[in-house]
């Protein structure tokens, strides 16, 4: 009495499986990501440059018709991945250690050049109670009062502007005080999002984030003195696989418009110019 | 709306449960049939990675798949590529973190047809791989096709093996889960939103399929 039932449904079933496949093979044929990847190379940047190098990217964009990917993290996570043979061209590291270690190890095409200075700011969202006080004497009589719940940095294991917030927050003798109270972004630009939501008070970010039309409109930000921490040295280099656009790219990055945009987004530059 | 990401999302996707078809239907099938020493530990397996945290998985890969891995260097030397940060890595990371939601139901799919039919598709003279193909198959399918459904939308939606063994690479390991998570961090919310939106149908829909398929298996089996 079953046979009907099992002998009607088996064909449906085989064409379905056939359609499925066959959809499958469509989606499996488009290669074009792969073409993309040989012309445009792959650029690994700190995230504190996540809008200075897009604009950088799009004047480049303009000015010679070749376009560069950019993926932006934190610059430890990026040389980890670098070693493990990730298929960079080129890496802006927010702190050029990171840079001369893999230029040791013979993974870069030379040392790099140093490409501007970081700085780091307190950012205090809108309706924060805390003011935006780069002294940090309002966070210090914060802590003390209880106004702080939650104060957003950078990883200082492997992001360099946590490591500096981390350097700052000890010179000012609040390190141990705010322990409890940090959350951690995976690198600064996470950091800058928890910094700037109404779930924390405030944070320390890259000056370069602040000044961000995006950034800015989401609270108030004070400079931190820069004697409060060691110096955030951003050195960019070529990888042993670069290509002539990558080449480019970097040496784009060195001339008048590139570098005024790294000044508009308060970097330092190096030689003086700034 | 990163159209790349997506795309690439539904490419790896698509391979996955392309590659985990012939897999799938031939361990389901074992496992539905067979009994043999150490299938429990068979099973076993097959099911860790539904309980096996991503970031663990996503670390075992870069170890055994690392430029300093020999798997790693072999692959070097063969394809002159690496395999992590690399779509191919994520694929194999994909196919791999996939078994359980592949070949159970398969399992299930093949265990539901009555063994007198199977018996009496042997007993007419059918080969084994005819039988398969006329008879097991598309008595299976609703187990086959639920299969290729969660796989699929499983592969969508994976992120923390991505985000161990891909690196965020546009257009080659930059998935859709990845790239909403970089648009929250570049404060672009709107995409975002987009994003979350779409992946969030298509779990409706899979999860609503997911179920109609198995309510006619269990039909099929009452």
């Amino acid at each position: 009495m079953r046979r009907p039932l099992l002998i009607g449904r088996p064909i449906c079933g085989c064409r379905l499986l056939r359609l499925a496949a066959a959809a499958l093979a469509l989606i499996a044929g488009t290669r074009e990501p792969a073409l993309a990847s040989a012309e445009e190379p792959l650029v690994a940047a700190a995230s504190d440059l996540r809008f200075a190098l897009e604009e950088i990217a799009a004047s480049f964009r303009n000015d010679t018709g070749e376009s560069v990917r950019l993926t932006f993290g934190s610059s430890g996570n990026f040389a980890r991945q670098i070693r493990q043979g990730a298929p960079f061209q080129i890496f802006f590291s927010a702190d050029e250690d990171y840079v001369l270690d893999l230029a040791r190890d013979g993974l870069t095409r030379d040392e790099g050049t140093l490409y501007a200075v970081g700085r780091i700011v307190l950012m205090i969202p809108h309706g924060s109670p805390i003011k935006s006080d780069g002294s940090l004497d309002d966070l210090k009589a914060a802590l003390a009062d209880g106004r702080i719940t939650r104060f957003a940095i950078a990883n200082p294991t492997h992001a360099p502007y946590g490591k500096r917030a981390e350097e700052a927050l000890r010179h000012k003798g609040l390190w141990g005080k705010i322990r409890p109270h940090l959350v951690y972004g995976e690198n600064v630009s996470q950091a800058a999002q928890y910094a700037t939501s109404a779930d924390t008070q405030g944070g320390i970010i890259a000056y370069s984030l602040a000044l961000s039309p995006t950034v800015s409109g989401l609270g108030s930000y004070a400079l931190i003195p820069d004697e409060w921490h060691s110096p955030l040295r951003q050195r960019m280099v070529l990888l042993k696989n670069a290509g002539a656009t990558a080449e480019r790219f970097h040496g784009y990055l060195q001339q008048p418009p590139a570098r005024a945009i790294f000044r508009k987004f308060g970097f330092g530059m190096p030689g003086g110019a700034s | 709306m990163d159209w790349t990401a997506f795309s690439l999302s539904l490419k790896l996707a698509g391979l996955t449960v392309l590659l985990l078809l012939p897999i799938g239907v031939a361990v389901g099938r074992l496992l539905a049939y067979r009994d043999f020493a150490g299938k429990g530990v068979a099973e076993a397996l097959v099911a860790l990675p539904l309980v096996l945290p991503p970031t663990v998985f996503g670390y075992y890969l870069l170890v055994s798949f690392g430029a300093a891995s020999p798997i790693g260097q072999f692959w070097q030397t063969v394809f002159g590529r690496p395999l992590v940060f690399t779509f191919e890595g994520l694929l194999i990371a994909s196919i791999v973190f996939n078994l359980p939601f592949a070949i159970q139901p398969m399992q299930r799919g093949f265990e539901a047809i009555p063994s007198d039919v199977r018996e009496a598709a042997a007993c007419c003279g059918m080969s084994p791989w005819h039988a398969l193909i006329k008879i097991e198959l598309p008595l299976a399918w609703p187990g086959i096709l639920t299969a290729m459904v969660l796989s699929f939308a499983h592969t969508l939606g994976e992120f923390g093996i991505v985000l161990m063994v891909g690196g965020a690479i546009p257009g080659e390991t930059r998935t859709i889960a990845i790239a909403i998570y970089d648009r929250v961090q570049a404060f672009d919310g709107a995409a975002a939103a987009r994003m979350s939106a779409l992946l969030l149908a298509i779990s409706l829909a899979t999860i609503a399929l997911t179920f109609m398929l198995s309510r006619r298996i269990g039909r099929r089996l009452g």
